[in-house]
């Protein structure tokens, strides 16, 4: 590895007669294990590189440039960003679609501030990067210079942890201890701001000894004999069960613990957004995606239930409507790592505080067969009614819908592809439509609800799995956001298919001026630019598709095409997300597609 | 209710700020928060009074120890402990009537740590309910107090030890002769008032 040897013979070069390691040359390796004398950005670089990075995603600038000058003597691909707030979502993608921890990287100021919205998309989804900023030398911190910002302050309550290092010396032990956070317990975001100068000092690096502590779990993690009695002895005596299952179960890895739960017990699983793909869609005991948009029958059987055993998630408004007439018949189990949770929105009778798949693999040998077929006949009959009216069994009238598109990418794709979309009707549209049976196969911002998170966090998914189909699924409107990163894909010459979901309108919003508004369009109606044009001018093929109809060979078309794809779908102006339960309303109080729907497909369509 | 936290956080720059920051984003008001150095080596020990319901205790102290720089958090509710808090009020007085502040301050068990010839400054130690009865008193004269400088209440369970230092030595946790003594004592600086 050319790289590699390079970083060393450098470093020795500038090292002098400092220290004088005896480092075997063959060893590629040797720099993270031999005490070297390195610069603050050759430490940077050293220690990502010992922490398992190979991708970063950033934009230079000149805080950060002595590091930026060192990064070529590493085996680290930079991937040059167009704007910051894209580089944070790459790393997002990155970790979503990986498991792995993603890193950014960017310049003080305007660099810093600009990944803000980026890492608060990371902090309420729980997802691990750790984003680096340069910052002005430490001799003028706090002296307004030029492009100085104080990040570390402005992103405090969106970070898990973060850091100001000012030192060479105390670097890597800052990013080791970054990355330990980053992924520990609860994941979340850390930020490392670096002065200049800590950047151009040199300080002795020994990446063993820049080792953090062991970490330490949180304190309240509680899970003790007589709540695991106390949660088997519900879960026996339910008669009318529901799993919900949420984030945390690629979290925690806990997907066959879950599903071994549900089988063994015969208990119907409803999945938060995020959690779609924990358990797979396809099981017979999979209810779909609970909430405000999702299915009768999911919401429906939580307000019947006499038992929620709540699986790493955290009772989100989005998923509970009104607290008050929230499953108001159901004792519930809370099985979550981080205890700030417990109680926070829903009262719970038994918290099993601690890792999701140890509590499982702790409670599952208390947990014997059960049989639970008179509630699953129950719930099965209550979606016939609304599963005949649900659009996509409606008879193809040539109009485009929204629900048609995510369907046939489904189909066409056979499932096997990595969803990343957007925020709005698009992102419930994929998760009423697209079923996913894998974990990390549905990337979407569901906590912050951030527009724009699509294309880069699709972008990082493609560099955390390249063999895999990624697919953008954007609204015209969250599109534009980051639509910038287009070049990106092209300087990166990567392979991504990009739908946009193309309705002239803001569309979730619209939908809500619609039902909440009196139909008071303000500001939603959205001129857009020919898509396809765009991506010509970028180099990147696309067409339009209009019709149902063409939709196939449009979709066959992206999927074979060498290099990244776009389509741009004109989807029905005014369509809603349905079923959709209004804030303030309890969770069967839901809007239904209404029988006499202008847009619905009628036979008589045909 | 009233929350009384008791912390042991890194002794660094910036540490307080996330502390604070985590009751400005639940809104909750400090009432009162007292900060210095601890028996162990780097960090340092707070006690923090604040008004919040009586179920957000746990999930205070949960999200305090999602602090990466906070090491331990006790919530004292309603547990035996001693509660204290330093008063420096600085009162005006002449060589006519500092007698009658002397007494004063002999019934409240203060001291006297300053004096010139326009005012005197007394220093008290106690729990909340002395203070405010001294400052009471020193009040019924119109315009007598000058300044008033309170550190807030500063907190530590009885017999039970928070610091995991202590709990490594093997000390037992329980009641110890001291403690009554202590409950004495302040029982009669009760009755004082």
């Amino acid at each position: 590895m050319g790289h590699k040897e390079n970083a060393k013979t450098k470093a020795h070069g500038a090292n002098g007669s400092a220290a004088t390691p005896t480092t075997n040359e063959a060893d590629p390796n040797a720099h993270l294990t031999t005490p070297t004398r390195l610069t603050g950005s050759e430490i940077l670089w050293a220690t990502l590189v010992g922490e398992g990075v190979d991708t970063v995603f950033g934009y230079p600038g000149g805080a950060i440039l002595p590091a930026y000058d060192a990064l070529r003597k590493f085996p680290i691909r930079h991937v040059l960003v167009r704007h910051e707030q894209g580089a944070a979502h790459m790393a997002d993608g990155y970790a979503r679609a990986s498991g792995k921890v993603g890193v950014a990287i960017a310049t003080s100021g305007p660099g810093a501030t600009n990944l803000v919205t980026g890492i608060a998309t990371a902090m309420l989804d729980s997802i691990p990067i750790v984003c680096i900023t340069g910052n002005v030398s430490s001799k003028v911190l706090g002296t307004d210079a030029f492009q100085e910002v104080d990040i570390t302050g402005i992103t405090l309550p969106v970070t898990k942890h973060n850091f100001l290092v000012n030192k060479a010396d105390d670097l890597a032990h800052a990013l080791r201890q970054a990355f330990q956070i980053a992924r520990s317990g609860r994941p979340g975001p850390v930020l490392v701001d670096i002065t200049k100068d800590a950047q151009q000092a040199t300080a002795e690096f020994d990446f063993e000894a820049a080792k953090p502590r062991t970490y330490r779990p949180h304190p309240m993690l509680h899970v003790d004999d007589s709540g695991l009695e106390q949660a088997a002895e519900l879960i026996r005596n339910s008669k009318r069960p529901v799993i919900l299952a949420g984030h945390g179960v690629m979290e925690s890895r806990a997907m066959e613990q879950v599903r071994t739960l549900a089988e063994r017990a015969e208990i119907p699983v409803g999945l938060t957004l995020l959690g779609l793909g924990g358990f797979p869609a396809s099981h017979p005991l999979s209810l779909g995606m609970m909430g405000m948009h999702g299915e009768a029958w999911v919401n429906h059987a939580i307000q019947e239930a006499d038992l929620l055993i709540a699986c790493g998630m955290r009772f989100d408004d989005r998923v509970t409507g009104t607290l008050s007439t929230y499953a108001t018949k159901a004792k519930k189990i809370h099985i979550e790592v981080d205890p700030a949770e417990i109680n926070k929105n829903v009262k719970v009778d038994v918290a099993l505080v601690g890792d999701l798949r140890e509590v499982l693999e702790q409670l599952l040998p208390r947990i014997s067969g059960r049989d639970g077929s008179a509630w699953l006949k129950t719930i099965e009959a209550s979606k016939g009614a609304v599963a005949v009216r649900d659009i996509n069994n409606l008879p193809d009238s040539g109009h485009l819908y929204a629900a048609h598109v995510m369907h046939d990418l489904w189909r066409i794709t056979g499932g096997d592809a990595v969803i990343v979309t957007d925020v709005g009707q698009h992102q419930m549209w994929e998760a009423q439509y697209f079923h996913h049976d894998e974990p990390r196969t549905l990337i979407t911002s569901g906590g912050l609800g951030t527009m724009g998170f699509a294309l880069p966090a699709a972008i990082g998914a493609k560099f955390a799995c390249p063999e895999k189909e990624v697919w953008v699924v954007a609204g015209d409107g969250g599109f534009q956001m980051t639509a910038a990163e287009l070049a990106t894909i092209v300087q990166e010459k990567i392979k991504i298919n990009i739908a946009i979901i193309n309705n002239g309108y803001l569309g979730m919003v619209r939908q809500w001026q619609e039902f909440f508004y009196e139909r008071n369009y303000e500001s939603t109606p959205l001129v857009s630019p020919d898509f396809v044009k765009l991506a010509d001018a970028h180099g990147i093929p696309g067409r339009a598709v209009r019709k149902r109809s063409e939709l196939e060979a449009a979709v066959k078309a992206a999927r074979s095409a060498p290099g990244a794809y776009l389509l741009n779908f004109m989807v029905e102006k005014e369509d809603s997300v349905y079923p959709m339960i209004p804030a303030g309303s309890a969770l069967h109080e839901m809007i239904r597609r209404p029988e006499n729907d202008p847009l619905e497909e009628k036979a008589e369509d045909k | 209710m009233l929350h009384t936290f008791v912390a042991y956080v890194e002794d660094r720059p910036g540490v307080l700020t996330r502390v604070a920051s985590l009751f400005r984003r639940l809104n909750i008001n400090i009432n009162s928060l007292t900060v210095g150095r601890s028996e162990r080596p780097g960090l340092s020990r707070l006690t923090l009074v604040c008004e919040a319901s009586s179920e957000a205790g746990d999930r205070i102290r949960a999200s305090l120890f999602k602090l990466e720089n906070v090491v331990d958090v006790d919530d004292i509710a309603q547990a035996p402990s001693v509660t204290r808090e330093l008063a420096l009020i600085k009162v005006s007085a002449t060589p006519r009537n500092r007698a009658q502040i002397f007494d004063l301050a002999e019934v409240f068990r203060a001291r006297i740590v300053d004096l010139t010839s326009e005012s005197l400054m007394i220093e008290m130690t106690g729990v909340e309910s002395k203070i405010e009865g001294l400052i009471e008193v020193l009040r019924e004269d119109d315009g007598r107090i000058l300044e008033i400088c309170r550190s807030g209440k500063m907190t530590m369970r009885r017999g039970h030890h928070v610091s995991s230092v202590v709990k490594a030595m093997g000390v037992v946790e329980g009641e110890s002769a001291e403690t009554e003594e202590e409950q004495v004592d302040e029982a009669a600086a009760d009755e004082a008032v």
